[in-house]
């Protein structure tokens, strides 16, 4: 008490302003958290343009000597040269960066206010997702149609980047069987691809038969290495599952490389038969489809009928999925992800089941590798390295496990984004003739995957759809979804 | 009780004969015998770690035991006759005349619920999360709905008969979301849903699976009082209205003693009391046993007890 009566004596003594002074501090001490609070929401875009001015000018800063400057050695010592363009370029896009950062990325850190009214373009944006899938397909009906017509000087280059896609659209569905619904982890699903190209490679020339007749043959082999891949790797779990898998890729590859008497080893096999079309050759002359359809030959028919061929197939692909997906079969390789225990205990065969997941995945595998290898006519080892497994299991991986259109869009993006970084010639104006944007392709790549894996974890499509549903259909959000194994 | 054998006697559905699960040096459960009765509902209770959930593991098929005989009968009155064939003959099941037994601990797990139609739940809740508690209950009719789409190609091309099975597989799941009271909720993912309320799709899901014996490790765990009166009315409804047989482990004595015909208490993986409640709740070595291991469990006997008698 003695003290207390002090302490008011001393804030007695104290000169007017003091009181006031000593709340501020205490409010600033006790009451508030000790980090500013963003002082309005909504205006962000003042903020953000100056957070962006701030990272502009510590890259302006930093740059001046790393980019601005250079010296070299000329005649008589070394000679000071300046690069403002790449400066400015370089400072433009911290700029930049910075604010999208800051508009887009960063908000969501903060809670949202949305207000009673909220805005429909949620709804909207489901009601064009929808439309998405049809969409697509449409495009992909009238693509050869829409180059001819847009590109006639360079269609051929864009129809087979559209091919390359749809082989890896194909490929992506066929692997998304097994690690999207049955979440199996396969690091080796190339092997199939091989085993496919190779199986069409030998049949077609040691026994003459066509694309045709090869196809659900090349089909059936790689169901077969399925199951042989299937049986070792049953009781396996997580990453020793994934280990087993890559090796399972790099022993097909070696086999191939090395059995030189029957795969031509490194030479590869050359001549593969292109397909015909009712029995008929795309070529020049009289027994030709252009002669039989009237039309004058061009060479490009045989890619138009190439990029119908994959488009079936992989439509095929995508068919057969969504109806398993939708059958006891596709649900139990869901159930199988989720939980392998439960499903033991409601009397499903977890071995069989597995099984059919592999086969399955490896006989899609098999046929876009058949079809490979007629668009190639010549294959060889080096084109089933581990790192074509890698990019399947990223385009699943970057589209969402199970998401049919997810692998579509990774495809598009991915495939289409290595190649379109191939003619980024205008880059040389920015960063000078010594530039080369090929070499900084993967570089390019890697960021963007980083970015999406940033910005969406689960992929780009990660809800999931149910196979059955009795009122409404609700999508499931990822974070219910389990990944199974090896994640 | 000296002058009549017990109904679970007389009539088994499953019967294990010196049960012994060895892990190691650590004997789980020694020589084990109990009968379950057709139509009870019986309960395996006993003090944390004496081997409950591992005779269950054993039952089901999860583990294999060291040695025993698993019984399980289809049909009332099975007689020993064809136990004994079907026990020289090295196979897994046999039927005649209209029965059926299988020895459990030669079948593995999915032979078990799908053959034996044994199904179980588990102590700590295993849905399939990510899928909707419709689909739940689609999966556990996997084997039938299988056949039907005669091993998936008549289902690729949508034949009628898969459709029909179809319907009736929506049909019985729908039947028993309303059942345990989830019609509401069933295009929402089982993951999402509380969690008393996974306990009883759990329920449903291994009721779709058509069970003649249905095992729950610990079904009242985590419920409220509510929940778990809801919970006894189910099993009731169960073996009352599909003939279902109950086996379960609990630990809450309110359900116990309250809806079980038969008892069965374990301790140190031995059977130390085997009869109706009344009777074991009576039993000094089960008194014993509880209090000389736990006293949480002596007041929940204790409360048992007096809940009872003040019933009474």
């Amino acid at each position: 008490m003695a003290e207390a009566g002090s302490v008011a004596d001393a804030s007695d003594l104290r000169p007017a302003g003091a009181e006031i002074e000593e709340e501020k501090r205490r409010d600033a001490v006790s009451g508030e958290p000790p980090f500013k609070q963003p002082r309005r929401r909504d205006g962000g875009l003042r903020a953000a343009l100056r957070d962006a001015l701030f990272a502009a000018l510590v890259a302006a800063v930093l740059g001046f000597f790393f980019l601005g400057l250079r010296t070299e050695i000329g005649p008589g010592g070394l000679v000071l040269s300046t690069r403002w363009g790449l400066f400015a370029t370089a400072v433009a896009i911290v700029f930049a960066g910075r604010l999208l950062l800051r508009l887009f990325v960063f908000r969501d850190a903060r809670p949202r206010t949305v207000t009673a009214a909220a805005p429909g373009w949620a709804a909207a944006l489901t009601a064009l997702g929808r439309l998405l899938g049809p969409g697509l397909l449409v495009l992909a009906l009238a693509f050869p149609f829409l180059i001819l017509w847009l590109f006639p000087q360079r269609d051929r280059q864009y129809l087979d980047l559209a091919i390359l896609i749809l082989t890896y659209v194909m490929l992506g569905w066929g692997l998304n069987i097994v690690v999207g619904l049955a979440g199996l982890l396969d690091l080796g699903y190339v092997a199939f691809y091989a085993v496919g190209a190779y199986s069409f490679a030998l049949i077609a020339q040691n026994f003459g038969l066509g694309f045709w007749l090869c196809l659900p043959l090349a089909g059936l082999l790689a169901a077969c290495w399925g199951l042989i891949l299937g049986f070792p790797v049953l009781r396996l779990r997580g990453d020793y599952l994934a280990i087993v898998t890559l090796a399972f890729g790099e022993i097909i590859r070696i086999i191939l490389l090395n059995w030189y008497d029957f795969t031509g080893g490194p030479n590869g096999i050359s001549g593969i038969p292109k397909p015909t079309f009712l029995g008929m050759d795309f070529s020049r002359g009289e027994d030709g489809v252009a002669a039989f359809l009237g039309i004058p030959y061009d060479s490009i028919h045989r890619f138009v009928y190439l990029y119908y061929i994959i488009l079936g197939l992989a439509l095929l692909t995508n068919f057969v999925t969504l109806r398993l997906r939708r059958l006891p079969i596709g649900r139990a390789w869901e159930a199988l992800r989720e939980d392998e225990i439960a499903c033991r205990s409601l009397g499903i065969n977890t071995t069989n089941t597995k099984l059919t997941a592999f086969a399955t995945g490896a006989m899609f595998g098999g046929i876009a590798g058949s079809f490979f290898a007629t668009r190639q006519g010549f294959i060889s080892p080096e084109s089933f390295t581990f790192l074509e497994s890698a990019i399947i299991l990223a385009i699943v991986v970057l589209g969402g496990l199970g998401s049919q259109i997810g692998v579509v869009i990774a495809s598009v993006v991915m495939i289409g984004g290595i190649e379109l970084l191939r003619n980024l010639g205008f880059l040389r104006d920015i960063f000078g003739p010594g530039f080369d944007p090929t070499q900084y392709r993967m570089l390019i790549f890697g960021l963007a995957m980083v970015v999406i894996m940033v910005w969406k974890p689960r992929g780009l499509i990660s809800s999931r759809e149910p196979s059955a549903v009795l009122k409404e259909r609700k999508l499931i959000g990822a974070d219910m979804v389990a990944q199974g194994e090896g994640h | 009780m000296e002058s009549a054998r017990p109904r679970w006697d007389l009539d088994p559905v499953l019967t294990v004969e010196h049960l012994m699960m060895r892990f190691g040096g650590l004997v789980a459960v020694n020589d084990l015998s109990f009968n379950v009765g057709r139509g009870d509902i019986t309960a395996l209770i006993g003090p944390n770690g004496a081997g409950k959930t591992t005779v269950f593991n054993c039952v089901t098929g999860f583990y294999k035991p060291t040695s025993g005989r698993i019984v399980m009968r289809h049909g009332e009155k099975v007689g020993t006759g064809l136990i004994e064939d079907l026990t020289r003959s090295g196979r897994q099941y046999l039927a005649r005349d209209g029965h059926a037994a299988f020895l459990l601990e030669r079948m593995p797990d999915y032979g078990i619920a799908h053959h034996a139609r044994v199904a179980r739940t588990f102590q700590n809740i295993r849905l399939f999360g990510g899928m909707t508690a419709l689909e739940n209950l689609l999966v556990a009719q996997h084997n039938k709905l299988m056949l039907a789409s005669g091993y998936t190609i008549a289902g690729v091309l949508m034949l009628p008969g898969y459709r029909r099975a179809k319907q009736e597989a929506i049909d019985k799941a729908v039947y028993w979301l309303e059942r345990v009271d989830l019609i509401e909720r069933a295009d929402d993912p089982a993951g999402d849903l509380p969690y008393g309320a996974q306990r009883r799709l759990e329920i449903a899901r291994a009721m779709c699976a058509d069970p003649h014996l249905l095992c729950l490790d610990e079904p009242a765990a985590g419920l409220n009082p509510r929940e778990s009166a809801e919970l006894n009315e189910l099993l009731q409804f169960i073996r009352a209205e599909h003939g279902v047989s109950v086996l379960l482990i609990e630990h809450d004595m309110g359900v116990v003693m309250e809806i079980s015909d038969h008892v069965i208490v374990l301790d140190y993986g031995v059977k130390i009391s085997d009869g109706p409640a009344d009777f074991v709740r009576n039993d000094p070595k089960v008194i014993a046993a509880y209090l000389g291991v736990e006293d949480e469990e002596v007041e929940l006997v204790e409360s048992a007890l007096e809940t009872r008698e003040a019933g009474i």
